[in-house]
Parts: structure tokens; sequence; C-alpha cells
């Protein structure tokens, strides 16, 4: 049994008739990396507040290990963060900077100046001790930021969308430099991201938020393979969702074809479904389809990417997406226009609640 | 137009020139006349020569030393109160003032908009000795029956602290309202309570705010002679009350003129002190 770090129980936020955080229980075991995924205005910023001390919770307990800190100020809390805007302290070095912490807690000046060394060394910024905030690059500030956190070594590290502010090619630098600091110190990241890309490359565990309440948690590529709901299927990648009915372990879509699905991704669903798949997992080829094992359609769009294609075809069971990998040489599949079918391994399926009215 | 495009070097000068003729016309001269004036003597009868004689200075330093020690005493004493009690004031409104921020700094200012005269004379009234401050102290025995307010070192000082009180708050107010309130978030994610927060973060990133409060205070406090003359005795004078004497009453200009050089270079002298003291570094940020 791994000891659980952070653990949230029934909290819920209002800002006056507003409701940020709705009934949100999670919890966190120690030295993982936890990602709070969703759009802005989902509450997981709100939520990473709470764990910080930032905000107290409307309703529901905050737990970091077996300690209730609902109510405790954030300087009483073994937690830190990496600010959005990364709030280091101008008027400080940053090799002050990263020291404030140690410094509070009374650690000794000899011992402060070592881990401060230390964590400098961790982010890459040996030698950047003695310059001021203003005089480092947004990057080598981000690191600072992360520096002056992580020295203190807190029960749990918050990122509050950390590297919202970089370029792409930095952020994607940063993800992995994130990953491998995190594995290398251990300490348990709770991290808040509206990039599911970033989420995926970095998180050991995902809760997808929408609107205050947690839509799924677990494992990128159990987000990934089989979302529970519609907001999941569609925040993380694209999906094909068809809409229709459970009916003896397969859906009947609305023009009666019957579509075979993953047993186990069933669950215990019954009546009104959507049966999801990915555009990449669908292979296309020219002519008719042999009746009742896949889907016919017609081709309306297609955009030609280089490393693969992707088409829009026009089913009897809706609109379907198709990105086919261009792994063999030659011309392409299908052509506007042209009479395409359309299959896939049931087992790449997952079904999500069907369309609400 | 032509000439400017074949010298393109001679634009800064150009662009600068005027402000060097202002300074040139209306600083660096008349300094030049106070210096000189200052190496003077004689009277205003048989007229003045250039004797560069030091006793103005050597005369000043030691019959006005009391009013010279005064001033600075009183300013000090001024610019100390006026900081401390605009500092939490212009912090509550910059930081928490909200909707109601500028209504509220155009409420410190609005005072300010009657003139210093006026402002200086209704102290007189506020401090009276039949008036309802006083008649209150005496009731509840804080000053003694017969003891007044009006004409005491504390009605001077208090003036000055009220009349140059703007001039503490608005540099304050301006660095405060500047401030990023997310650092106190950082702050206090770092183990650092409200007050240390305050300590370590809030006043220092305010410093160069409360650097140029208490020199645009102070510098004019210890010149000031309209509050010891309307709300003090003769031995409330101060520095400014004597220059101003020996100019206008006595007429004995070289000795105005070394008091005047003297309150310059000691005001100089001590802006240079405690600049060094706050640290310059961190006053440029």
């Amino acid at each position: 049994m791994t000891e659980i770090d952070v653990r949230l129980e029934g909290v819920t936020k209002r800002f006056g008739e507003f409701t940020a955080v709705d009934d949100v229980s999670l919890e966190i075991p120690r030295g993982s990396f936890f990602a709070m995924l969703g759009p802005s205005g989902c509450g997981k910023t709100t939520t990473l507040r709470m764990i910080g001390g930032f905000e107290e919770p409307t309703a529901g307990t905050v737990l970091l290990g077996d300690q209730d800190v609902s109510l405790l100020p954030p300087y009483k809390r073994d937690v830190n963060t990496v600010f959005q805007s990364y709030a280091l302290f101008p008027h400080l070095s940053v090799e002050d900077n990263v020291g404030f912490g140690l410094r509070e807690h009374g650690v000794p000046k000899a011992e402060r100046a070592t881990r401060v060394a230390e964590a400098l060394d961790l982010v890459d910024l040996e030698g950047y001790g003695k310059r001021k905030p203003r005089q480092l690059s947004g990057g080598q500030q981000q690191r600072v930021a992360l520096a002056r956190a992580l020295v203190n070594r807190p029960r749990v590290l918050l990122l509050d969308e950390p590297l919202g502010a970089l370029d792409l090619k930095l952020r994607r630098q940063m993800q992995l430099e994130l990953k491998r600091i995190q594995q290398e110190v251990g300490i348990t990241f709770v991290h808040v991201t509206h990039d599911q890309e970033e989420a995926m490359t970095m998180a050991d565990q995902i809760a997808v938020m929408n609107e205050g309440r947690i839509e799924q948690l677990g494992g990128p590529t159990e987000l990934y393979e089989r979302p529970e709901t519609a907001f999941v299927a569609g925040f993380l990648g694209v999906s094909n969702l068809i809409a229709g009915r459970l009916d003896g372990g397969d859906v009947v879509a609305a023009d009666g074809s019957r579509l075979a699905v993953a047993p186990d991704a069933v669950g215990g669903r019954s009546g009104a479904v959507r049966l999801g798949i990915r555009p990449e997992k669908i292979s296309i080829a020219g002519g008719d389809a042999p009746a009742g094992a896949s889907v016919a359609g017609t081709v309306r769009e297609y955009a030609y990417v280089g490393v693969a294609t992707q088409y829009v075809v026009d089913t009897a069971v809706g609109e379907i997406q198709v990105f086919h990998q261009n792994a063999t040489p030659g011309m392409q599949v299908a052509q506007p226009g042209s009479r395409v079918t359309l299959t896939w391994d049931p087992q790449a399926t997952f079904l999500v609640e069907g369309e609400t009215q | 137009m032509g000439y400017l495009r074949r010298h393109p070097r001679a634009v800064p000068y150009l662009l600068i020139a005027p402000g060097l003729i202002w300074l040139g016309l209306l600083f660096v001269v008349p300094l030049y006349y106070l210096l000189s004036t200052s190496l003077q003597s004689g009277d205003i009868y048989e007229g003045f020569r250039q004797t560069f004689s030091w006793s103005n200075y050597s005369e000043m330093a030691s019959q006005y030393r009391p009013q010279l020690v005064r001033s600075i005493q009183y300013a000090a004493i001024a610019t100390l109160a006026a900081l401390v009690i605009a500092y939490p004031l212009v912090y509550f409104i910059a930081r928490r003032g909200g909707q109601w921020k500028s209504l509220l700094l155009v409420l410190l200012i609005a005072p300010f908009f009657v003139t210093y005269l006026i402002r200086t004379l209704a102290w007189q009234t506020i401090l009276a000795d039949e008036g309802l401050i006083v008649g209150v102290l005496r009731d509840v025995g804080l000053i003694a029956d017969d003891g007044r307010l009006l004409a005491t070192s504390f009605a001077v000082v208090a003036g000055i602290t009220y009349n140059y009180f703007p001039f503490m708050a608005l540099p304050i107010y301006v660095a405060l309202e500047q401030f990023d309130g997310r650092l106190l978030e950082a702050a206090g994610d770092l183990y650092a309570n409200p007050l240390k927060a305050f300590l370590r973060v809030t006043l220092p990133i305010s410093l160069p705010g409360v650097f140029a409060g208490t020199l645009t205070t102070f510098i004019p406090a210890m010149g000031d002679f309209v509050n010891a003359q309307l709300l003090g005795t003769p031995k409330q004078y101060m520095i400014g009350n004597v220059i101003q004497s020996k100019f206008l009453v006595v007429v004995d200009y070289p000795l105005a003129s070394a008091g005047a050089v003297m309150l310059m270079a000691l005001i100089l002298v001590g802006v240079f002190l405690y600049a060094r003291a706050l640290g310059t570094e961190r006053l440029t940020g």
C-alpha cells in the first residue's frame, strides 16, 4: 500500500454564486507525478490553490498525509509552489530567492549555501546565483522558481501552469527536464495544465477536470484509449463518436447497422450510448464495403500532411475522421468523392454516454 | 532643416540646449552670485565688497548654531512622523482601496489645493489656546491647565509634518501601487508569515518610494520658515527664519547667503550619506 501524500475529500469551493470546484475527491500517492488537466475555468487552479493554502475550501477536507490542513495558512504547510508568473522576488539575487524558504525555516547559513548551490545545480543554473531575476531569460526564471520551491524538499510540489509563458520549443524541453527532476528528487508533483500533450508527456496520473468536477482520473494510456465521457474523448486528442443503442454487446447505429464493441469497454452501460473510435485506428480502403464488417462512405475532404493524410468521410452513421499513415510509397488511397470502406479493430473502440438532448 | 541634415551630430546638442540654458540662467548663475555674495562684507549703506572673507560662515555657524541644529531636528522628526503616518495610509489605499482608490487619493491630496499660508493659519486655529483640542487635553489632564500647543515645538513640527505630507505619501503610493501582490503569495508559500512577508518583500521593494518620499519631505522641511513663524515663537525659529530675516529685514546679504550655502551643503552631505546607508543598488533596483 503506497502512502498517500495529498487527499481531497469532497472539496468544494464557491466564489459567491459560482462554484469553481464541485465536490472533488482524489488521492495522490507519494512520489507520483500527478496532473490536473482541463480547459480554463474548470477549477484545476483553484483545486491547486486549496492544496497550497491560498484558498480555503467552502466544504470538504484537504489532507497532507494524515494532517487536515484545510484551514492552515500557506506558510504552515509543507508544500511549495511554482507559480505561473514565477513570482520571483525582484529585489533579491537568484541565490537569495532560492534560499528564501530555508531562511524562514531557520536553516543555518552554511547549510543554506550548500543546498542553494545544489538546487541551482539541479536546474542547470550553477553560476547564476549572484544575478537578479530580471537579468535572466524567461526559461531561466522558470528554473529559478523551480529551484526555489524544490530546495525546501517539501512533501508536495505544486506547479501552476509553470510552462505557460515559454515558447513551444523551450516548453517541450522543460517538460522532459521537469520529468527528469521529478524522478531524481522523488517528490510528489502536482501539475496544473490545459495542455493535454504536456500532461500526457509528464504525468503518471491525470485528473481531467471540467466545470469543477473530475471527469476521469487515470494514466495517460487509459485516458486516451478508454475515455469514459465525451468530454474526455474530445479533450484528449480527436475522437469519432457514433450515436446508437447498446444491444447484445453491439452498438446499433441510427441507420440500423451493427457495430462491434470491445467487451471490456461496455462496463455497466446500457441504452443510448456513443461509440468512440480514434481516427488513427481506422483503416481506409477503396471500393464498397463487404456487408456487415465495416462502414462504407464517401470521401468529402482530405488534407495531405506528409507523414499522414487526414480524411473526412461521410457515412451512414455520420461524419468520420481518419488519419491514414503514409507508410507505403505511392498514390493517395482516395480522392474526394470516391467510395471507401472504413474498418477497425473492435478492441480499439470505447463507449461514452449518449447524446443529451 | 538643411543645416540639421548636413550636421546630424548637432541634433543632440540642440535638443539639450533649452534645458542647459534653463539650468544655466536659473541655477548656475544664481548659485554663483549666492556663493560670491557669501564671501563679501560691508553693509547696506556703504555697499558690499568682495573680500573673500569666511567670517560670514563662522558667524553663521557659531551665532546661529541653535537654529541650524533645530532645523535638522525638526525636519528629521517631521519626516519620520510623515513616514509613519503616510506608509500605512497609502498601503491601505494602494493595496485595499479597490474601486475607491482614486477617490481616496483625491481626498488625501484635496487639502493641498488650499494655499500653504491658509493651511498653516488654519493650524493656528486648530491648536489655539481656546480651541477644542487644547480644551480637551486640559480637561483630561494630558497638558497642564495653563499648558498650550500653539507656540511650541510640537506645533511647528506638526505643521511641517502636515504641510509636506503629500510629498511623502505620493512616492510611496506609486511604489506600493506597482507592487505585485502575487509576491506575497510566494513569500507565504515559502513559510513567511504575513509580518515577515511584509518585512522581507513589501518593505524592501517599496524602499525607493520611501527614499524619494523622505527626501522630498526632508529637504524643503529643512529650509522651512513659515511654520516656525506662524505656529511657533522665536524660540522655535529655524535656519530658514534666520536666512529670511537676514535677507529681508536686516538686509545683510552676505550673511544670509552664507546661511543659504551652508544649508545647501548640509542637505547635500545628508542626502549623500542617506543614499549610501540605504544602498544605491537597492534603490535603483
